[in-house]
């Protein structure tokens, strides 16, 4: 196995991440979009790990899984808050920080 | 790049199971259902945790399949039910502007793919690479790693308390 | 020769004591008591201050034990022997590999700071059972006095950086507390956050110091000493190795005093410090006196090795610190004179005297430096004391020396004795304690080739009597004036110096009791107040008799006990040795002057202090300062008269009629305008231009690409009509103006407000200086 092959497959679910990001108006969705950019870093933590013979790369993606589901949990609710405020979970309409 | 051991099942495991990750991942940032977007996107994670087994780390893999597609994915189906999204398709998930985020997709991976050429190169990953036991993450945990993991609990603690505070009606 | 001097090594065993092995407890049982005071203050007969009092005594006698201890190991060593700290360290917190200790380092210098420390805020907590009587957070006041106490002595015996910061940043969050007391008041709170964020700003830099040090020294101090880089000793020792860089230990030295400047309120960062007089008064005689503001010089004497090496000290050539430390010495002395609030000439005059330790410290003075602090700790606190005391039994919670004071030296025998003792002291005139110590800095920077930092000092000595002596002149002598002679205050009519009366209006408010008994006039305060006055100014008086030079040796003991010497000592004898016993020490064989620490790199063993050199007294020097400081005491005393008692024509409103002396007093009473440097300028110059260029965008915007893309057309097009048709000479400016409209209008939907577009920018913007990174590294 390549060290490259998980690196590879990383940087492509990241930048495919970022498009979603980008794209998507709706908010669960950029949330979703966001999984998979924090997925891909767990890979290139792992695939250091195994590449460098240690462990801390477990442990920091353990840590980061613990933190993808705080940030899932507030994005939600945040969510949620949008929707019963204004009937709509769609980003675009979150202008009023216009500058 | 191609290596004589590229037909070693390990490899093909890989291209399948990435290939699939790919489809997936495309499927969640183009589908124009939310709930397909979400049943795609516990493709991607399933995909996730069978690289995490790939690369000899086992316990990372199963809290993968716990917390992600267990916990985290109830929590976006529930929200995608608290707000009431369409069952069906819907055609205006996407922004005005969508397209920019192709070309900066590109060039963000044209970057990481040049730099990770000229990094790594051909570089292999050790032939018998260690297995990291329930107990060795348990050490580093809970032995040099202790402190971020209690700042860690705060984050978690203040993330709890966030939500309530946020989501509940008044 | 160091191969000659580890044959002749011997074995000192050094005396030691309980009280030195255990100076840790020192900073825990103010620490405790903040905890028993805040959870069981409220339910206690006295509101928990006794816990306060009880704690600081404790404390006192601690550092009184230790204090003696440690004299009993210094004179229990042979002669310029190198008396080692006695150093502990237990793991504090580890995280991956590198561990962060905890313990205590106590030498001469720990020793002398603790016992001021623990004895003026004894002081000042018996002061505060009278002076805040019938506040309403007097529990919350002596809880946050004792947690400030147990940071500032926590700083103290800090056994590394880490915990040093940890005490700095409880003194920084208590001084927060402290000063903003009567919050209610918009301008106390204004000059709490003032406060905080300035000290702040130079907290950037002890975070960054540490940093750098840590990096650069970790390698050499495990492998040398067996300790991290953190250590003090280790820091220490490595800065006079030889091993660092010079680039790392002076970005580390300058990172360092930036938070000295912050803290110490030096020069361009002393602002804060006039402000914070917003507090109560016995805040500003403990924080603002003897302890917070110390602990900047406190910092660069702890680890005066780092700076030696990293800022070139002793090379002859002025460096950073001494050229900070003359520049406070001066603008803060000239301050003092166009106030009218004598907390503010106090608080000035405390800057000026931290310029003087600083510029002593920047000289290669660090025994007179750190004499000052421990002479000045005591008159600086009876100046304060004494002018609380003076507002709250005389001129009914003002502070205000031209309106409501005056001839208050028949009312209040004892606070002007203690005040004028003082004052003698702080201008420093023979034999009072000040002398002793602002002289010897004065005469040292001389001696070390700082020859026009002398010239500054004395300057300085002059500036100081002479605006002592006004303000002597204006609270004690003359008729008394508005609130002391009676009168009640007009609180509307005090528009300038908000802060002041708000306070003393504050006082009224929330001290009923007070009212009763300031409305018979001025009269001399309760036995709370005087005793502790009556014990400075005894002390301001004596202590300069612990290291008075023209007395010869038997005198110098500050010198013996606190200045660490010299010696180059074996490295595996001092390393890890808990309670320093069983010390290996390499003698120097050509003796003290000739040790190699500091000019050198040691050929083997490490040094813990570099040698310095000791002015020689002569009263020839001493005599030439006594006549300047006398100077100024004579013309300050016949100005003051012709002003305000005889209202002569000639001096009163001499600022109004003479343009130079006019466009000097404009200029101290806006304190050179540095505040409106930072709040109007520095401030608004980053605030204001992206406000303004957001309200432009704001007003500009069209709705989407579409429109934008369109009037960039436009723009477009219309250059190139102009250019191509019309060819004229304003083708080309007008040219300009266009494409800079174009590409506004192509950039004005950027502040769109959307989520997805900022996302775009952020990641396209990094995905470019990646590109370019990546191709220019390939």
């Amino acid at each position: 196995m390549f060290v490259n092959q998980f690196l590879i497959l990383a940087a492509v679910l990241f930048c495919i991440g970022v498009y979603g990001v980008i794209a998507r108006k709706n908010a669960v969705l950029v949330l979703m979009s966001i999984e998979l950019i924090l997925n891909s870093v767990n890979i290139n933590l792992l695939a250091f790990s195994m590449r460098n013979g240690s462990f801390d790369g477990h442990t920091f993606a353990l840590y980061i899984i613990a933190i993808a589901a705080a940030e899932v949990g507030v994005g939600l609710a945040m969510v949620l808050l949008m929707y019963r405020n204004r009937r709509s979970i769609d980003l675009d309409e979150l202008s009023e920080m216009k500058g | 790049m191609f290596a004589s051991d590229v037909l070693v099942a390990q490899n093909i495991g890989f291209a399948i199971i990435a290939t699939i990750m790919v489809v997936g991942a495309l499927r969640v940032v183009t589908t124009s259902n939310v709930v397909h977007a979400a049943l795609w996107l516990v493709v991607v994670l399933a995909g996730a945790a069978a690289q995490y087994i790939l690369l000899a780390a086992e316990f990372v893999a199963i809290t993968q399949v716990l917390v992600y597609i267990g916990a985290v994915m109830v929590l976006f189906l529930f929200g995608t039910m608290l707000t009431r999204a369409r069952i069906g398709a819907e055609s205006d998930l996407n922004n005005k502007n969508w397209f920019f985020g192709i070309p900066v997709a590109i060039a963000l991976f044209v970057a990481m793919a040049m730099a990770l050429d000229s990094g790594f190169g051909s570089q292999k990953m050790p032939a018998d690479p260690a297995v990291a036991t329930t107990q060795e993450i348990s050490d580093q945990i809970f032995g040099p790693y202790l402190l971020p993991f209690w700042a860690l609990s705060f984050v978690l603690l203040a993330a709890v308390v966030g939500a309530i505070v946020l989501a509940r009606r008044d | 020769m160091f191969a000659a001097a580890t044959e002749a090594a011997t074995e000192v065993v050094l005396k030691s004591g309980w009280f030195l092995e255990n100076a840790w407890v020192i900073p825990i049982i103010p620490a405790l008591s903040f905890f028993l005071i805040i959870f069981f203050g409220k339910r206690m007969p006295k509101k928990g201050s006794e816990f306060g009092v009880a704690s600081m005594i404790g404390a006192l006698v601690f550092a009184g034990g230790a204090a003696y201890q440690w004299i009993q190991r210094v004179n229990g060593a042979p002669e310029g022997a190198f008396v080692s700290p006695v150093v502990k360290t237990w793991t504090w917190w580890q995280n991956s590999g590198v561990s962060f200790g905890i313990g205590q380092h106590v030498d001469g210098l720990t020793v002398a700071i603790l016992l001021v420390v623990a004895f003026i805020s004894t002081l000042v907590q018996i002061y505060s059972l009278e002076y805040l009587r019938g506040d309403r957070r007097y529990t919350h006041f002596f809880a946050s006095l004792t947690l400030f106490s147990a940071g500032m002595l926590n700083m103290v015996v800090a056994e590394n950086m880490i915990q040093l910061i940890l005490g700095w940043e409880i003194m920084g969050l208590c001084s927060f507390l402290l000063i903003g007391h009567w919050w209610e008041e918009g301008a106390n709170s204004r000059a709490a956050l003032k406060a905080f964020f300035t000290t702040r700003t130079g907290d950037i830099g002890l975070l960054t110091g540490t940093a750098i040090l840590f990096f650069s020294a970790n390698e050499w101090t495990t492998k040398t000493l067996g300790v991290s880089g953190f250590s003090i000793r280790g820091l220490s020792s490595w800065a006079l190795s030889g091993d660092p860089g010079s680039a790392a230990i002076t970005m580390g030295a300058i990172a360092l005093f930036i938070a000295a400047i912050g803290k110490s309120g030096q020069f361009p960062l002393h602002t804060w410090l006039p402000d914070a007089m917003a507090g109560p008064t016995p805040v500003s005689s403990l924080l603002h006196s003897s302890t917070m503001v110390v602990a900047g010089v406190f910092l660069v004497a702890r680890v005066y090795p780092v700076f030696f090496k990293g800022m070139d000290i002793l090379s002859g050539s002025a460096n950073f610190i001494i050229v900070i430390g003359a520049i406070t010495i001066v603008i803060a002395a000239l301050l003092a004179f166009v106030q009218t609030d004598i907390k503010k000439v106090l608080a000035y005059s405390t800057v000026s005297q931290l310029g003087y330790m600083m510029m002593g410290l920047g000289a290669g003075a660090w025994l007179p430096a750190v004499f000052h602090i421990f002479t000045h700790a005591f008159f600086k606190a009876c100046l304060f004391l004494g002018a609380g005391s003076i507002s709250h039994s005389s001129s009914h919670h003002s502070f205000e020396m031209k309106k409501d004071m005056g001839g208050l030296r028949k009312f209040m025998p004892i606070t002007f004795g203690t005040w004028i003792i003082s004052t003698l002291a702080l201008c420093g005139v023979f034999p009072f304690s000040g002398f002793f110590s602002k002289d010897e800095i004065i005469d040292n920077v001389g001696n070390n080739g700082y020859n026009v930092f002398m010239y500054v000092g004395l300057a300085g000595a002059f500036l100081t009597a002479a605006y002592m002596t006004r303000a002597t002149y204006l609270t004690f002598f003359g008729e008394p004036r508005g609130a002391s002679a009676g009168e009640h205050h007009e609180e509307e009519s005090h528009d300038s110096h908000a802060a002041h009366d708000d306070h003393a209006d504050h006082g009224h408010d929330t001290h009923d009791s007070h009212d009763a008994h300031a409305s018979h006039g001025p009269h001399e305060s309760g036995w709370l107040i005087t005793v502790p006055l009556i014990i400075l100014a005894t002390l301001a008086l004596s202590s300069g008799f612990l290291n008075a030079l023209p007395f010869g040796e038997k005198f110098e003991n500050f010198k013996k006990w606190v200045e660490p010497s010299a010696e180059v000592v074996n490295p595996t004898g001092i390393a890890y040795v808990v309670g320093g016993i069983g010390e290996a020490r390499i003698a120097a064989e050509e003796g003290h002057s000739k040790s190699p620490c500091g000019t050198e790199t040691p050929e083997q063993g490490v040094c813990a202090a570099p040698s310095l050199n000791h002015a020689p007294f002569k009263w020839s020097k001493a005599g030439l300062s006594m006549l300047i400081v006398f100077a100024g005491f004579l013309l300050s005393l016949f100005v003051c008269i012709q002003l305000y008692a005889k209202k002569n024509k000639k001096f009163v409103g001499l600022t109004e009629r003479n343009k130079v002396l006019g466009f000097g007093y404009k200029l101290l009473v806006n304190k050179y305008y540095l505040d409106v440097l930072y709040e109007k300028i520095i401030v608004r110059s980053i605030a204001h231009p992206i406000a303004a260029a957001v309200y432009w965008f704001n007003q500009k915007v069209l709705d989407g690409v579409v429109n934008g893309a369109g009037t960039t057309a436009k723009g477009v097009a219309g250059w190139v009509y102009r250019n191509i048709d019309q060819r004229v000479v304003d083708g080309a400016v007008n040219g300009t103006g266009s494409v800079a409209q174009g590409a506004g209008s192509a950039l004005r939907p950027v502040q769109s407000g959307k989520v997805n577009q900022y996302g775009a920018l952020l990641f396209g913007a990094a995905a470019i200086g990646a590109l370019v990174l990546v191709i220019v590294n390939t």
